[in-house]
């Protein structure tokens, strides 16, 4: 399993705050990876370390098993949609697929062509007159006509309305099926991820709170009903993730790799949201306990 | 990368060459008239004898150019520096652009090194176009003059104008750099390079090379006199102005010949009409001036301090490497600020 992003104890601070701190991952190759957490939880950070905008404060992090952004080679290798798609207001599209073909040695011409022809925009229009969405796909196709390895993109959809929001991801699909590349999209809603991708990594708090194949965390992951009972008598190999309580009944989310024998749970499967939520609310919960407990 | 640069520098290239045409069709038109009514009057002055008395009527023709040249040399790098160097990367940086253009297949420091390379070769050529340009024109002005070696006329001749020009530019980039916003970063390059410029003029430039000292007599130089009273204790004579043709005066004094500077209380002495009141009659008093002057100039003499004409090119060199100079370390800043913040 070769590693399309790797990152061990990465960390980057502004001043004295954190963005993104201890962050160890290893994200496959051929992945399409949703990158989910609320605003401010350090997706952007973690996208731009990545891609080479930003350098780390701590640990490393490699891409492709190179650093990102240090060489003409690995830059070609790494496709970019930032967040807002920002483009060259006063330039035209054909300017900016000239710009395409003037800074990538790898530049496929005809792909870019193509895709904008699809879309049916007007070469001659400036970037600054036309729609949100069409100034997104317009970034996809610029990040996509370098025939990269990897693609990035930065909440590409979140200011889009719901139709610019599926073409968008359409476009992104066929990208992938057509060319193979591997993709990381960042986004604050998992209902848009869960459609696109096969792969989750969830980011709160500038930490990592869970990642793996959308499949598996589906698979490993139960919802528990029934009386009620403390969290720390479940079996070890229960990891629990979230837990509330009522005076009978006690509610449990838990992290398993084996089946859940005990007949007093009604087990349920989670969908990819709760699961999502399950971890948001645990890092919430993290955040506050400690206070509690310096408190007299 | 090459082409990529030319197409983000379109506007402004266009703009600043075509202003450069209008002039020279201006220079072109104009500058022939100039240089023929001073050949006129240098032969009608040289029949006459009087070239060094006669006032040469070419100072009168095109006096809106004449006043407007010197204006347009001085202020065109700070123009460049605002609208060549400014926005170069602050533009990119507030419309969040640049992470567009590094996650392409350029490396940042090529991205750099093109952008401050190529723009800077135009800004250079702007500025050494257009005071290559005001030089020719003004070429019969100066030899009449004999004054561009002066602190008020040396920013707009010879080559010193393109060290102004590419350090303004350097300057708008990297404030721009440092600022991340084009507006702002234009205030800066401009209090920015009109500090510097006045830093050279007034601290630099004086000590480039160890002045010459010329002691003249009081007899050829004659003198002014500002606020003199009989109790001040140095002088305020003054001799008037061009003294060394095309030199640089830095200072004159009137001293004798152990270096003290003359005394009120010695010129009250030796002028006594100057104390008369009521003043004597214009015709008494120009006499009595002139007999004042050969007294004092029996024991007191002119003292100029200056940089001789001759040294004028190699100061406008060394101008031009001190800005250029400034101008590369300042590239190595913003190179350097641009990795310490985005990698």
């Amino acid at each position: 399993m070769t590693a399309v992003l790797k990152a061990n104890g990465l960390g980057k601070r502004y001043g004295r705050k954190w963005a993104l701190s201890e962050c160890t991952l290893a994200i496959p190759a051929g992945k399409v990876v949703g990158l989910v957490g609320p605003n401010g939880a350090g997706k952007t950070t973690l996208l731009h370390l990545s891609v080479g905008l930003l350098p780390p404060s701590t640990g490393s992090i490699s891409v492709l098993g190179a650093r990102p952004g240090t060489t003409s080679r690995q830059l070609a290798r790494v496709g970019f949609v930032a967040q807002e798609t920002p483009t060259y207001a006063g330039m035209s599209i054909s300017d900016h697929l000239r710009l395409g073909s003037w800074m990538n040695p790898s530049w496929d011409a005809k792909l870019a062509e193509d895709r904008l022809a699809r879309l049916g925009l007007d070469s001659h229009q400036k970037a600054g007159e036309i729609s949100g969405g069409q100034r997104a796909q317009l970034a996809l196709t610029l990040a996509v006509a370098k025939r990269p390895e990897l693609l990035v993109l930065d909440e590409p959809i979140a200011s889009l309305d719901p139709l610019a929001r599926r073409e968008f991801l359409q476009g992104l699909m066929e990208v992938v099926v057509e060319h193979g590349a591997s993709v990381i999209l960042s986004s604050h809603l998992v209902a848009d991820l869960e459609r696109v991708c096969d792969y989750l990594v969830v980011l709160v708090d500038s930490r990592v709170q869970v990642a793996g194949s959308i499949e598996e965390l589906l698979a490993t992951h139960y919802r528990l009903t029934g009386p009620r009972r403390d969290a720390n008598a479940l079996p070890s190999d229960q990891q629990v993730i979230g837990e509330s309580h009522t005076d009978r009944l006690s509610t449990l989310v838990v992290r398993t790799d084996k089946p859940v024998l005990d007949p007093s749970w009604s087990v349920e499967q989670l969908d990819l949201e709760d699961l999502v939520l399950a971890y948001m609310s645990r890092a919430l919960e993290q955040d506050r306990r400690p206070k509690l407990e310096v408190r007299p | 990368m090459i082409r990529m640069t030319l197409r983000q520098f379109r506007t402004e290239g266009v703009i600043s060459f075509g202003l450069l045409a209008v002039l020279a069709v201006v220079f072109v038109v104009t500058g022939p008239h100039l240089a023929h009514v001073n050949d006129a009057f240098q032969s009608a002055c040289k029949a006459a004898g009087d070239c060094a008395t006669a006032s040469n009527p070419v100072l009168e023709v095109d006096p809106l150019l004449q006043s407007a040249l010197p204006f347009i040399v001085t202020v065109a790098p700070a123009l460049i520096g605002l609208f060549f160097g400014a926005p170069l990367i602050a533009r990119e940086l507030e419309t969040g652009t640049f992470r567009l253009a590094w996650t392409q297949s350029i490396t940042r420091r090529r991205w750099l090194a093109m952008k401050l390379g190529l723009v800077g070769l135009a800004a250079m050529a702007v500025g050494g176009l257009l005071t290559w340009m005001v030089d020719w024109w003004a070429s019969p002005l100066d030899a009449v003059n004999k004054n561009r070696f002066d602190p008020s006329n040396f920013g707009f001749h010879g080559v010193a104008p393109i060290g102004y020009a590419a350090f303004a530019f350097v300057l708008g980039a990297t404030a721009g750099v440092l600022l991340r916003r084009t507006i702002p970063a234009m205030g800066a390059t401009l209090v920015g390079f009109v500090a510097a410029r006045l830093a050279v003029e007034y601290w630099v430039r004086p000590h480039l090379a160890p002045p010459l000292h010329e002691s003249l007599s009081l007899l050829s130089t004659g003198f002014g006199i500002v606020g003199l009273s009989a109790s001040t204790s140095t002088s305020s004579l003054y001799p008037p102005s061009v003294i060394i043709p095309n030199a640089w005066e830095l200072s004159t004094a009137v001293v004798d010949k152990s270096g003290h500077a003359l005394t009120g209380q010695y010129f009250f002495h030796a002028c006594s009409a100057y104390r008369q009141f009521p003043p004597p009659s214009p015709a008494a008093m120009q006499a009595a001036h002139a007999a004042c002057i050969t007294k004092l100039a029996g024991v007191f003499r002119t003292v100029a301090t200056y940089q001789p004409g001759s040294r004028f090119w190699p100061f406008q060199w060394a101008e031009m490497g001190i800005f250029l100079a400034v101008a590369m370390a300042l590239c190595g800043l913003t190179y350097w600020w641009l990795r310490r913040q985005y990698g």
